[in-house]
């Protein structure tokens, strides 16, 4: 499977590659690799050419218009590609008083970071290609780097309108980093681990376990990370580095054919990687509103040393489209968002950061802090699948704590001398 | 794992080692060698992420993460951020003299020798780990010692006080913990790097405010 975490006792691709097909070490390493990698450019490009449809057709719904209605079949289900097809054929143009290394690089910079958002995040249990006990902060740090494309292809179009669009992007980014990071840190806290998969799992069952409904703060939390969100990926309301009616066209105004259609993969790819991990820190990730396979007792989670089973695949498999469409839900809302509000000015998207966002994410962590530590009952509490101590502060667990810190293990060396040392003694 | 690891020949561990490294290099060097500012930061970008591989590589993801955020995510920016605000043509480049060249070698090669002969005393790094064919890419499982070191708590030296402990040298509090002595671990160090940079913080701000006002004045006045 893609679970390639070190702590699992599942099999990686690696090991499988290795084991069953008798391919030395670096190969196996550099064929798993490639594998993850594989699916998941397929995630992003394939996601891409999807949600553009979607754009297109939920634009043309909110403004009384059709939408494509003709290339492949009734719904215009193939308009993207024929539109990836125009942009292929379009010419490549640099500008003459571009900086052509950079200019040429920006977009491709944008896809990067995007893409590396995905190695992080896991799309069912253990479904990770690269299990990280930092995820959250993996994901966020790498997704920050997006900017850096948006400001070099500002910067070296040599453009007016692409520089402005640069600085304001860059403006807003930087900006609107603060209040999500702290949004992110609501669950963070109440889980206490910043490791998606287990974020996501103690989260299970009914759909009032899920972190958006322990406590009334990290409700409002959501909202305000669904918006920081929507700022750090470029959409509209927040779309000013590309505000057609002052910049033309912003910081992609020079850009054609397929270097253009890199930024839009791009991002597209962020907008369901932060609706993906909106999915997973408040709406359980692939844990469903109502738990099926709990119920009919197909378990998710992998139990060390036992076989591969079918019916844990399916469950898992159930749970991966769970997950997508919760990501993809979220999609839809930025889309219907942006078909739905005017832009903002850019000194209201700097107030709407550090005079509403930044306040009240920290005024609802050190509300929820309190709830969490009080123990105060709210919706979690009704159809609790897991016992309280294991969804809140777990970390406090005994057993868990035991084995998870290095406290006993590090003195291995010393330890394992004076067992020696007091053997010999006796 | 570990039976993988040591079946083969190839230490694809030391192959990505060198990759990063040689990015890491590459590109530092190109930040050197370059002259237009943009392309500079470009360059530490790449730099820095190659950096943070390196860590990531170590199974240190979350001093990688802080790598990525704080480096290339926050110092760069807002290099490139700055630079777009004060450029005065399009495409800034700067030009270094001989004398700066001079001065700028003997210090980054005193600087380069310092590191090589202390590398070099570390007893550690002259042979390669006996168990280095076993190694995976994850060897540190949590950054629990960073962060014990950071609050006060040297977990290296944890056994040394336990023994310490055993033989009546430091008494249990009435909580029935022991009390910590002599293990300060990186807590003043880090107290004075944050102090250092709120002076720094305070300085520059106060210097861009003097800088600024005076014409902002000027302009409120002509305006009445």
């Amino acid at each position: 499977m893609l679970g390639s975490g070190w702590k699992r006792t599942s099999p990686t691709v690696a090991e499988y590659f290795h084991s069953a097909w008798q391919l030395p070490t670096a190969l196996a390493y550099l064929l798993a690799a490639l594998i993850h990698c594989f699916l998941l450019i397929n995630v992003v490009a394939v996601g891409a050419l999807v949600f553009i449809w979607m754009e297109r057709k939920i634009s043309g719904r909110i403004q009384d218009r059709l939408g494509p209605t003709r290339v492949g079949g009734r719904f215009g289900w193939l308009q993207t590609l024929a539109d990836g097809v125009k942009l292929i054929a379009k010419e490549d143009i640099t500008p003459g008083g571009a900086d052509a290394m950079l200019f040429k690089l920006a977009p491709y910079i944008s896809f990067a970071a995007s893409y590396a958002a995905y190695l992080a995040l896991p799309f069912a249990d253990g479904w990770v290609a690269q299990y990280l006990s930092v995820a959250v902060f993996f994901i966020l740090a790498v997704m920050g780097l997006e900017v850096f494309g948006v400001i070099l292809a500002g910067y070296s179009s040599g453009s007016k309108w692409s520089l402005f669009g640069g600085m304001r992007e860059s403006a807003q980014v930087v900006s609107y980093e603060v209040p999500m990071a702290m949004c992110v840190l609501l669950p963070v806290m109440i889980v206490g681990s910043m490791d998606l998969v287990k974020i996501a799992n103690v989260q299970a069952g009914l759909l009032t376990n899920w972190l958006i409904f322990h406590d009334p703060f990290t409700f409002i939390v959501f909202w305000v990370y669904f918006t920081c969100a929507t700022a750090s990926v470029n959409r509209a309301p927040f779309d000013l580095a590309e505000a057609e009616s002052e910049l033309v066209a912003g910081f992609h105004m020079e850009y054609s054919g397929l270097r253009w259609s890199i930024f839009f993969m791009a991002e597209y790819g962020s907008m369901f990687a932060v609706s993906g991990l909106a999915a997973i820190l408040f709406f359980g990730g692939w844990h469903g509103p109502i738990p099926i396979f709990q119920i009919i007792g197909w378990s998710y989670e992998h139990v060390p040393g036992e076989a591969w089973q079918l019916t844990g695949y399916l469950a898992n498999l159930a749970g991966c489209l769970n997950f997508v469409l919760k990501a993809v839900v979220g999609v839809s809302v930025m889309m219907w968002i942006r078909w739905t509000l005017p832009r903002l000015r850019i000194d209201q998207v700097m107030t709407t950061c550090w005079k509403y966002c930044v306040p009240i994410s920290a005024g609802c962590f050190v509300l929820a802090a309190i709830w969490t530590v009080m123990d105060i009952p709210f919706a979690n509490d009704i159809a609790p699948a897991k016992p309280r101590y294991a969804v809140r502060e777990f970390w406090l667990e005994q057993e868990n704590r035991a084995a998870a810190t290095e406290f006993s293990r590090i003195q291995l060396p010393v330890a394992a001398n004076r067992t020696a040392a007091e053997g010999g003694a006796r | 794992m570990m039976s993988l690891l040591a079946a083969t020949a190839i230490n694809w561990h030391s192959i990505f080692f060198l990759l990063f490294a040689l990015v890491a290099c590459f590109f530092a060097l190109a930040v050197l060698f370059t002259s237009n500012i943009v392309r500079m930061a470009f360059y530490l970008i790449l730099s820095l992420g190659a950096t943070a591989g390196l860590f990531f590589l170590a199974g240190a993801a979350f001093v990688g993460a802080m790598q990525l955020m704080i480096y290339v995510g926050g110092t760069l920016v807002l290099l490139v951020f700055g630079v777009m605000l004060t450029a005065q043509q399009s495409f800034i480049s700067m030009k270094t003299k001989g004398g700066d060249w001079i001065l700028a070698a003997a210090a980054g090669g005193t600087m380069l020798v310092l590191l090589i002969s202390i590398a070099f005393r570390v007893e550690d790094w002259r042979a390669g780990r006996p168990d280095g064919d076993q190694l995976t890419a994850a060897d540190v499982e949590d950054t629990t010692r960073i962060g014990a070191a950071f609050i006060g708590v040297r977990t290296d030296k944890l056994d040394v006080y336990d023994d310490a402990a055993k033989d009546g040298e430091s008494e249990p509090d009435a909580a029935g913990q022991l009390t910590l002595q002599g293990m300060s671990g990186y807590l003043l160090p880090f107290e004075i790097v944050s102090i250092h940079l709120l002076v720094v913080l305070i300085g520059a701000a106060y210097l861009a405010r003097a800088k600024k006002r005076a014409p902002a004045r000027s302009a409120s006045t002509t305006q009445r």
